[in-house]
């Protein structure tokens, strides 16, 4: 399978990822912000960063570069996506995935290993998972308070849109488990086609027992086995 | 022509810098103050003559990048 990552000036986890699915297998190709054609890709990945230095809203100027035409021609005639942090503020700027990342609650910059639970496994990005499976995988951000209206909340679950929620080590999802004020606790999500997938944690990071677990590996292994 | 473009967060959702900017403001003793709301102030020049061409931009400036409508509301002044 053929993935592109997307390079915008300030990207930090491009690298990362590139590894995570050249070790999966993926023929990847990195693709600078400024073209105009994306090469022939079944995966794009937005990776995490601080794209434009978070000027005016994070993903706010990252989302009107010249690539995200084509990407979002893509995303329409099916091609995954993953936004991972700063891309998945990126795909809410876009509007390919509803909704916005605001502050987080305690106004701080939080960089830990939080616990998060797959909320729904029955889609190209998750099925390696289990239901409900508890993982740790890292998150670093300033604005990951996940915010939508009541009517794209509604629509999130009745169609199982949510990919993953914030829990704690026994998978209870409630206040005290959230690390920063998300709406129900929402770690990640997809969009009505479930071709995109949008999350604040850092699967890249998560993919060698030398430096952290292995949790991140399944996101990655089912994409190429999809 | 020149406008000021205010953008603020919207009613319902919170917003924790003005709320901190808040909690100091009655720390410092200005027991008055009923509540804070913080946001973003941008002068913007066009080049345009017509009033009216003018400030459809302006707006369009508005709705397509200066703010994201999901959580920000703005106000345009024509300086």
């Amino acid at each position: 399978m053929n993935s592109s990552v997307i390079v915008f000036p300030g990207s930090n986890c491009d690298r990362d990822v590139a590894l995570a699915l050249e070790k999966m297998h993926f023929k990847n190709k990195m693709v600078w912000h400024k073209d105009t054609s994306l090469p022939k890709s079944d995966l794009i990945v937005i990776p995490g960063g601080f794209s434009y230095g978070d000027y005016l809203r994070s993903g706010a100027i990252a989302g009107k570069s010249l690539i995200i035409n084509e990407i979002i021609k893509a995303a329409n005639s099916g091609c995954l996506i993953l936004g991972i942090c700063n891309g998945f503020q990126i795909l809410t700027e876009t509007g390919l995935l509803k909704g916005t990342l605001l502050r987080n609650k305690n106004l701080k910059f939080i960089n830990k290993d939080v616990n998060i639970k797959v909320v729904n496994n029955e889609t190209k990005f998750t099925s390696k998972y289990n239901l409900n499976q508890i993982l740790e995988i890292n998150i670093a951000h300033n604005e990951g308070n996940y915010f939508t209206n009541e009517t794209h909340m509604e629509e999130l679950k009745k169609e199982n849109l949510i990919a993953f929620k914030y829990c704690d080590e026994k998978g209870v999802v409630n206040d005290r488990s959230n690390p920063n004020g998300a709406l129900e606790n929402i770690a990640g999500i997809f969009n009505a086609k479930k071709n995109i997938l949008g999350m604040m944690p850092h699967p890249e990071r998560m993919i060698d027992k030398l430096i952290s677990n292995t949790d991140g590996i399944n996101l990655f292994s089912s994409l190429i086995s999809k | 022509m020149k406008y000021s473009i205010t953008v603020t967060l919207k009613k319902d959702v919170l917003d924790p810098q003005g709320k901190v900017v808040e909690n100091t403001l009655k720390s410092m003793g200005l027991n008055s103050l009923k509540s804070v709301r913080q946001g973003k102030y941008f002068e913007i020049e066009v080049e345009e003559k017509n009033e009216e061409v003018a400030e459809k931009e302006v707006t369009q400036m508005c709705e397509k990048l200066l703010a994201n409508l999901i959580i920000e509301d703005y106000k345009i002044n024509k300086l």
